[in-house]
């Protein structure tokens, strides 16, 4: 299950239909990422007071990249149920901005699932982040590391 | 007819959101679609030769520069991905 939506989302909501929807599940694993009150821009040794971020995304694509997200992550790990919900437009800072939870027989495909899932999402849903802090506004730039997050499930099982 | 997107901070530098255009030959790759962007519209287009800043989607799945357009296609130029 693929949500791309302006509203908040509630986690205890989320984690029940989870529940309901994964039979014989031995564990569920969630993540939900938060707008974080401070930003630092890679190497440049500077901390921005975040006031809130508009999120971009491309309609159509979105939900495209992140349902062959959720494919390839079935296909790679015993997953149940899966859920990712993203949130899109004016985000202010401590807000809940992404979800994703993960059924699953066991622990270990579970915690897989949901951490591959994140690590692609950063790196390949469109999505772009648009910082406002204080009267200065600017687009937040990717990280060398998020790349490298993704880039090692390439290489291991 | 291409339908061109533009997203983000590209959308900004451009000053372009959306447009159509009439793909010059059919087979064209998404490279020589980008110097037909910039020799149309000039050094306003420049940014769109950076091909570590700019990722390329036709129909709404990423591809190389080397991808063939056949001219009926959603082309969408974006900077890298900050979602999460």
């Amino acid at each position: 299950m693929v949500r791309v939506q302006t509203e908040d989302f509630d986690i205890a909501a989320l984690y029940q239909a989870l529940r309901s929807d994964a039979r014989n599940a031995g564990g569920i694993a969630t993540f939900t990422g938060l707008v974080r009150e401070f930003y630092e821009p890679e190497d440049e040794g500077r901390v921005d007071a975040v006031r809130s971020l508009f999120l971009e995304h491309y309609p159509g694509m979105t939900e495209k990249a992140l349902a062959d997200i959720e494919t390839q992550a079935r296909e790679r790990w015993d997953v149940l149920a899966c859920q990712v919900v993203h949130r899109v437009g004016e985000l202010h800072a401590g807000e809940q901005i992404v979800y994703v939870g993960v059924a699953s027989t066991h622990r270990g495909d579970a915690f897989a699932a949901a951490e591959f899932i994140m690590d692609y999402l950063k790196t390949r849903a469109p999505f772009w982040k648009k910082q406002q802090s204080g009267e200065q506004s600017e687009w937040i730039e990717s990280r060398a590391s998020d790349e490298l997050a993704r880039a090692r499930w390439e290489t291991r099982s | 007819m291409l339908t061109l997107h533009y997203f983000a901070s590209l959308r900004e530098t451009l000053g372009v959101e959306q447009e159509t255009l009439t793909l010059p030959t059919p087979g064209m790759s998404v490279a020589e679609l980008i110097d037909h962007l910039v020799s149309l519209h000039g050094a306003s287009r420049e940014a769109l030769l950076d091909t570590t800043r700019v990722l390329v989607a036709v129909d709404q799945t990423i591809v190389e520069r080397d991808h063939a357009l056949q001219g009926g296609e959603e082309v969408a130029f974006f900077p890298p991905m900050t979602g999460g």
